[in-house]
């Protein structure tokens, strides 16, 4: 259920006087707590806790043909299913623009910060790659499942394991993982997404939180030897001003290295 | 090599020539097409008209839907017709990038639907969209509180170039490229989209914005010549 104009109401104005119904600070997370190996037949898998919002990620591998304009790399897709189970407006059937959209941010943040070492994945040139895919579930829906996701996707990739693969029958030995991790680079991605609600702008919105943001902007940070911003996406009707973007872009930067240290250990 | 000069020859500020009409979908409440260069979007507008099934009425405002798709043959290798997770996305965005000119409170109950389809590609082609769909919408007659203007922004190495061409898109070298659709609303200058794709430092964001915000300029004057047209004839 949708909340009511009047609770919308009331968060925009406590908002406006720095509080939160929860009484954390305007840019401050819940508490993040990340398990990995949460599914034994998944090549990686992690589960991310915000406050009480939980989501599931898993890797799966496979071998395919490399894309026409780049066939000495691997593949990488991300899917995000909404699950009905996690939250009572999310519904059965195939994937809203919702779960699209979320499934794109996190894929564009991953890809584009060459967190993965997709030339490493190439297993003969033009026709056998490594495929990865990414799958992502909510289990419970508090708010900002976006970041929890980007958190998850980023823990399931680091805890995979290669799967073993048989050069004779080029086929993938389904269930038996070598030691070997996924080739993978420093530039950590994460994206961080803020939210406009009133004239406030937060972070890690609660759920009625996330009812009232009439804007959002998902900034994707990576640290690699420098940081860099690898994906953007604003989000919802209402515009931002340049010194608000700015803004979120200077503040995003610091929080980010804050919560690269907690979460990344 | 470093990235020194563009492959079309123009300069690193210069937009491709622009050209805008409106009223090219007769049957259409609003209409337009919108060209930078090779990149041909045109947008139809119906409403604003009932909406149904009713239980998606909403009695405080009109909605909008907007869909976002290219021909088959509009580009290099053949897209498949019909929607795909790209043109979701891209469809969700335009509307977000639209809706907040648009004063939907003075129809209730309605929707208005807004279509783009790419004719023609060459990058840049949800920006084209925006433009076209923005002059369709007052093609139509729809109150607007002002007007939306996009442009891909784009680095390509490390140098800050506008209205970005696939050959730019697609560079490999040094930096790469990274690529920044921008829409800016004219009178208050609020960002009403914003995408970015690439690797790009925090600090250089600023360039960006200021580059978008002066593209978006020339933009708006391009809309505003076509719109003055209609009124002529």
């Amino acid at each position: 259920m949708e909340i009511s104009n009047l609770t919308k109401e009331r968060i925009r104005k406590s908002l406006k006087e720095n509080k939160r119904f929860d009484s954390r600070g305007l840019l401050e997370f819940r508490d993040i707590k990340v398990e990995t190996g949460v599914s034994k037949n998944a090549e990686g898998s992690a589960r991310v806790r915000i406050g009480n919002t939980d989501i599931i990620a898993g890797v799966k591998m496979n071998v395919a043909e490399p894309y026409p304009d780049s066939q000495d790399e691997g593949v990488m897709t991300t899917t995000v299913e909404l699950l009905p189970l996690s939250s009572p407006e999310f519904e059965p059937g195939p994937p809203k623009i919702e779960a699209i959209e979320l499934a794109r941010i996190i894929d564009r943040g991953i890809r584009e910060s060459g967190f993965i070492d997709f030339k490493k994945l190439c297993i003969k040139e033009g026709e056998k790659v490594w495929m990865i895919f990414i799958d992502i579930f909510s289990l419970n829906n508090d708010g900002n499942l976006l970041d929890a996701a980007g958190i998850a996707a980023v823990a399931a990739l680091l805890s995979a394991k290669m799967p073993k693969y048989d050069e004779k029958e080029e086929k993938v030995k389904f269930g038996e993982l070598t030691e070997k991790g996924i080739p993978l680079t420093d530039a950590v991605p994460f994206n961080l997404t803020f939210h406009k609600v009133g004239e406030s702008i937060i972070l890690d919105p609660k759920k009625e939180e996330e009812e009232s943001s009439e804007g959002r902007l998902s900034v994707a940070f990576s640290n690699g030897k420098k940081l860099f911003i690898n994906a953007m996406q604003k989000g919802n009707e209402k515009p931002l001003s340049k010194e608000e973007v700015m803004n979120i872009i200077e503040e995003g930067t610091k929080k980010f290295k804050e919560l690269f240290k907690k979460v990344h250990k | 090599m470093a990235f020194t000069k563009r492959p079309d020859g123009r300069k690193f500020d210069e937009m491709r020539p622009m050209k805008a009409e409106v009223g090219v979908i007769p049957n259409a409440d609003g209409s337009a097409m919108f060209a930078f260069g090779d990149t041909i979007a045109i947008a139809a507008v119906y409403g604003p008209k009932s909406l149904h099934p009713q239980h998606l009425q909403n009695p405080e405002k009109g909605i909008i839907r907007c869909v976002y798709d290219m021909l088959s043959f509009s580009v290099t290798e053949r897209k498949r017709p019909g929607p795909s997770r790209r043109s979701s996305e891209i469809s969700k965005v335009t509307e977000w990038a639209l809706s907040p000119v648009i004063q939907l409170n003075q129809f209730p109950n309605t929707v208005v639907d807004i279509h783009i389809m790419i004719l023609q590609a060459n990058a840049s082609t949800r920006c084209a969209g925006i433009n076209a769909a923005a002059l369709a919408l007052a093609h139509a007659g729809l109150p607007m509180t002002e007007f939306v203007s996009a442009v891909s922004i784009g680095k390509v190495d490390d140098k800050i170039v506008v209205d970005v061409i696939k050959e730019e898109e697609d560079y490999k070298d040094g930096e790469g490229s990274t690529d920044i659709p921008v829409a800016m609303l004219s009178n208050s200058k609020k960002i009403s989209l914003l995408q970015l794709d690439g690797k790009i430092a925090p600090e250089r964001m600023k360039e960006v914005i200021e580059a978008a915000e002066k593209a978006c300029e020339e933009i708006y004057k391009v809309q505003i010549e076509a719109l003055k047209k209609i009124k002529e004839e």
